[in-house]
C-alpha cells in the first residue's frame, strides 16, 4: 500500500440479513472478489477486485447484493478529476499504455440524442404495419449505372454480387479469440434465423460454423489470420478491415495467453504466440493499392463475394470513403468512434475519430455530389443503440447498420469495460473454458433473435409512422429528420433541418 | 493451355486460367495483375513479366515465370511454390502460411512481412540476390533464406525483422547488418541449422543451376526473435 493504492470506483454492498452463505458470489467471480470467512461463517468481498459487471448482482438467490459507486472522491476540481489523477497513479507505477475496452465512454455529444423523427399527421396518412405490408428488407451491393437491354429488349443481367438482408441490421466484426466460442455460435444461428449477417472479424472463423457460411461476412485484416481460399469463399461476403471505430489508426494485438488450441487452429498461428495485427495493412498505401486488395478478393473467389471496406470514422472520412467507392468496392463500412473492442489503448479508443452520425451524413452527401452513390451501399457501426438510431442512420443515407454491443449485451454483457482481461464473468469475452460455458448458446441466440424481432417491429412502427412502407423510401430521405440544439454547422454536415423549421 | 495475356487483359486471362485444371503456359505478359490467385494443383507457366500480387492466396499450383514479378506476390498464399527466374518487388510473400518461393535475383522492400507457420505448414522464402529493408517484419513463422549471390555487401536493408515474434531468417554474408532492431537476436549459423536448410538450399541450387559449392562459399546468420510475445510489457489495466 501506500501511493500505489487507488481507491476502488465501485464497492460491494452486502446485505448481511439477506446472505445465505450459499457462496454464489464467490464461484461466479472471476475476479475472486468475493471470500468466504470460515471461521466467522461470514462473506467478505473486496471492492478493489471488483470490475461492476454485476455478475454475483444476478445470480444471488437473496439479492443480498449490489454495486454502488464508491463516494470515496478526491478533493473537486473541475481540471483534474479523479479518474485523470488515478491514471497517472497507475503509469507512474508501471510506465505502461493504459488499456480499455468497449467504446468511448467519454462525454461527446451523441447525434442521434439529438435528432427527432418525423411522423404523419392529417395531409400524409400513416400506415399500421400490423395490417398493411412493410418492407425492410434491403439487398446490399453496387448497383448498376443504368439498366441495359440487348438488341430483343431483354434485360442484361449486369447486377454485381449483393446480400439479402431481412432488415437493415448485422452483427458487426468480432474475432473469434476476442469473444468465445458459445457468443460466436449465438451470433451465427442468430443471424441464420433473422435472415441477416454475422461477421467473423479478423481471427478466421471455426470449422464449426462454415454451415452459416450464407450468414456470414470473412473478414480479412492486415494480419491476414486464417485466411484461405476455403475461407474466402465460405462467407455471403468478404469484408476488408483497414480501421475500426474504437482504435482508428492502430493494430490489433491478442496476447499470446490468449491463443489457446481452439484459437490456434481459426487464427492459423501457433499456440501461445501473439496475434499482431499491424496497424497498416503493408501492401496497401494508396487507393490504388486498396483496388488491388479489392480485386485479388474478387479473382480468388471468381467475382461471386461483394466486398466490404470498412474504416474507422476519421476527419477526412468522406474524401476517404469517396476513393474507396471508386476502388471497386461493394460496401463501405464505417465505424464511429463509440464503436467496442475487446482492448484499445484508452487514449486512442476516447480521442480519435468521429462521430458515427456526422461521419455518415458527410459521407452519404460525398457519394451523391460526386454521383458515385450507387456504386457502394453504406454500412454503419459505432453505436447504434436502439431502433430508433437504425431509423435515424437510414434516413441520414445508410443502407444498413452494424451492431455489436448491442449484441453482447442482448447475450448479457453488464459493460464492465473490462475485456481486455480476459475474465468475463458472463462467457462473452473470454475463452477460459469455466465461464464460457455460462453463456449457453441455445439462450444467447434466442435472445439476439428476440431483439432484432423487436427492432424491426419497432423500426415498422417508425415507418409506418411516416407513412413510408419499405425502407428504401427512407433511406437517405432528411426530411424526416430534425435537429434539436445543433448549431448551424451540425445541421448543415447533418444536412437536416433544426426541430421547428 | 496457350494463353496470350496482353491480348486477353488480366480479367479474361484469369478467368480461363480458373476455367481449366491443365497446366498454362502465358506468353506476352506484360503486367496483368492477379495472376493465379487462389489457383491449386497445376503449373502456370508465365514468360513475360506478370503483374502485382502474382499468386495471391495460392493453394498448391506452382507458379513459374521466366522474367520478374512486381509487388505482392503470393500475398497470403496457403501452398505451392513460385519460382521467379528474375528479380520480384515489394511485400513479397506477405502474411504467407505455406509454400514456397524462390527468387533467383533480388527482392524488394518488406520480404516475407508477417509470415506464419501452423502445424505442418512452414512457409519458405529464398532469395538470390538482395532485399530491400524491413526484410521479416513481424515475422510469425517459417523461413526466410538471403543468398546476396550477387553482391559483396551484407544483402539485406535496413530493420531487419522488426516486431519479429516467431521463424528464422538466414542471411549468407561475411558482415552482419548494421541496426538491428532489438527484437531479434542473431548468431552464426552451426552446422545443425545448415543441416535444417540444406534441402531447400540444393533445390534452390537445382531449380536455377547455380552450385551449392557458391551457394555454401560464404558463412551464414540466423536470426531468431528474443521472445515470441515482443509486446507483452506494455499495457496497463485500465
Amino acid at each position: 500500500m501506500g501511493v500505489q493504492y487507488i481507491y476502488p470506483e465501485y464497492e460491494i454492498v452486502r446485505n448481511q440479513e439477506r446472505c445465505i452463505v450459499c457462496r454464489v458470489c464467490e464461484r461466479q467471480c472471476a475476479n475472486e472478489a468475493h471470500e468466504y470467512l470460515k471461521d466467522s461463517n461470514k462473506m467478505v468481498s473486496d471492492d478493489a477486485k471488483c470490475v461492476n459487471c454485476h455478475r454475483c448482482v444476478a445470480l444471488c438467490p437473496t439479492r443480498a447484493l449490489k454495486i454502488v459507486k464508491s463516494p470515496h472522491t478526491f478533493k473537486e476540481n473541475s481540471n483534474w478529476s479523479g479518474k485523470a489523477i488515478n491514471e497517472i497513479y497507475k503509469q507512474a507505477e508501471s510506465g505502461g499504455v493504459l488499456l480499455s475496452s468497449m467504446g468511448n465512454p467519454e462525454n461527446y455529444p451523441v447525434y442521434f440524442d439529438k435528432i427527432l423523427l418525423n411522423a404523419s399527421q392529417v395531409t400524409n396518412p400513416s400506415i399500421d404495419p400490423l395490417r398493411e405490408p412493410m418492407e425492410t428488407r434491403v439487398f446490399l451491393g453496387a448497383k448498376p449505372e443504368k439498366i441495359e437491354r440487348d438488341e430483343k429488349g431483354r434485360l442484361i443481367r449486369n447486377l454485381p454480387p449483393q446480400i439479402q438482408l431481412s432488415m437493415p441490421i448485422m452483427f458487426s466484426a468480432m474475432s473469434y479469440g476476442s469473444i468465445s466460442y458459445n457468443a460466436h455460435e449465438s451470433l451465427a444461428r442468430a443471424a441464420a434465423e433473422l435472415g441477416i449477417l454475422y461477421n467473423t472479424g479478423e481471427g478466421g472463423l471455426h470449422e464449426d460454423f462454415y454451415k452459416y457460411g450464407k450468414h456470414t461476412i470473412v473478414q480479412v485484416a492486415s494480419g491476414r489470420f486464417g485466411v484461405h481460399k476455403a475461407y474466402l469463399n465460405s462467407g455471403a461476403a468478404i469484408e476488408i478491415k483497414m480501421g475500426q471505430g474504437a482504435k482508428p489508426g492502430i493494430g490489433g494485438h491478442l496476447p499470446g495467453e490468449k491463443i489457446g488450441r481452439d484459437i490456434s487452429r481459426t487464427r492459423m498461428i501457433p499456440e501461445g504466440t501473439d496475434a499482431i495485427s499491424p496497424a497498416p495493412h503493408h501492401d496497401i498505401y494508396s487507393i490504388e493499392d486498396l483496388r488491388q486488395l479489392v480485386y485479388s478478393l474478387k479473382e480468388a473467389t471468381n467475382y461471386e463475394k461483394p466486398v466490404i471496406v470498412k474504416i474507422a470514422a476519421v476527419h477526412n472520412v468522406a474524401a476517404i470513403a469517396s476513393g474507396i467507392a471508386r476502388s471497386g468496392a461493394d460496401m463501405i463500412a464505417i465505424d464511429g468512434f463509440r464503436g467496442g473492442t475487446g482492448a484499445a489503448p484508452t487514449r486512442i479508443r476516447d480521442h480519435v475519430g468521429l462521430p458515427i452520425e456526422l461521419a455518415l451524413a458527410s459521407v452519404d452527401k460525398r457519394l451523391r455530389d460526386e454521383g458515385i452513390r450507387n456504386r457502394v451501399s453504406i454500412i454503419v457501426g459505432g453505436s447504434i443503440r436502439s431502433s430508433a438510431d437504425v431509423v435515424k442512420a437510414v434516413a441520414l443515407g445508410a443502407d444498413a447498420v452494424y451492431i455489436g454491443t448491442a449484441a453482447l449485451i442482448a447475450l448479457g454483457c453488464h459493460l464492465c469495460r473490462s475485456c481486455h482481461t480476459g475474465k468475463c464473468n458472463w462467457g462473452i469475452a473470454t475463452q477460459r473454458e469455466d465461464l464460457v460455458k455460462r453463456l449457453n448458446p441455445n439462450i444467447g441466440y434466442k435472445r439476439l433473435v428476440n431483439l432484432l424481432t423487436a427492432w424491426q417491429h419497432e423500426i415498422k412502427e417508425m415507418m409506418g409512422g411516416m407513412g413510408i412502407n419499405s425502407i428504401e423510401a427512407l433511406k437517405g430521405n432528411r426530411l424526416m429528420l430534425r435537429g434539436v440544439g445543433l448549431n448551424e454547422k451540425e445541421l448543415e454536415i447533418l444536412g437536416i433541418k433544426h426541430a421547428g423549421e | 493451355m496457350y494463353l496470350l495475356a496482353h491480348q486477353l487483359g488480366f480479367r479474361a486471362l484469369n478467368e480461363k486460367i480458373r476455367g481449366t485444371s491443365e497446366d498454362v503456359v502465358i506468353e506476352e505478359c506484360y503486367g496483368e495483375r492477379f495472376i493465379g490467385a487462389g489457383a491449386t494443383g497445376r503449373t502456370i507457366t508465365i514468360n513475360g513479366t506478370p503483374g502485382n500480387a502474382l499468386g495471391a492466396y495460392l493453394d498448391g499450383a506452382t507458379i513459374v515465370v521466366n522474367g520478374n514479378a512486381q509487388d505482392a506476390v503470393g500475398d497470403t498464399m496457403n501452398d505451392g511454390k513460385i519460382i521467379i527466374h528474375g528479380n520480384a518487388g515489394d511485400a513479397l510473400g506477405y502474411a504467407m502460411r505455406g509454400g514456397k518461393i524462390l527468387v533467383k535475383g533480388n527482392a524488394g522492400y518488406r520480404t516475407g512481412i508477417h509470415m506464419k507457420e501452423y502445424q505442418d505448414k512452414k512457409p519458405v522464402i529464398v532469395v538470390g540476390g538482395y532485399v530491400g529493408s524491413f526484410l521479416g517484419e513481424y515475422l510469425a513463422g517459417g523461413l526466410i533464406i538471403v543468398l546476396g549471390l550477387n553482391t559483396e555487401e551484407c544483402p539485406v536493408g535496413n530493420f531487419t525483422g522488426t516486431g519479429m515474434h516467431g521463424g528464422e531468417i538466414f542471411i549468407r554474408t561475411q558482415k552482419m547488418p548494421k541496426n538491428l532492431p532489438k527484437q531479434v537476436c542473431h548468431s552464426p549459423a552451426e552446422e545443425a541449422d545448415m543441416d535444417r536448410i540444406r534441402d531447400i538450399l540444393s533445390e534452390f541450387s537445382e531449380t536455377f543451376n547455380i552450385g551449392m559449392d557458391e551457394i555454401l562459399g560464404k558463412p551464414f546468420h540466423r536470426l531468431t526473435p528474443n521472445a515470441k510475445n515482443p509486446y507483452k510489457q506494455l499495457y496497463t489495466n485500465n
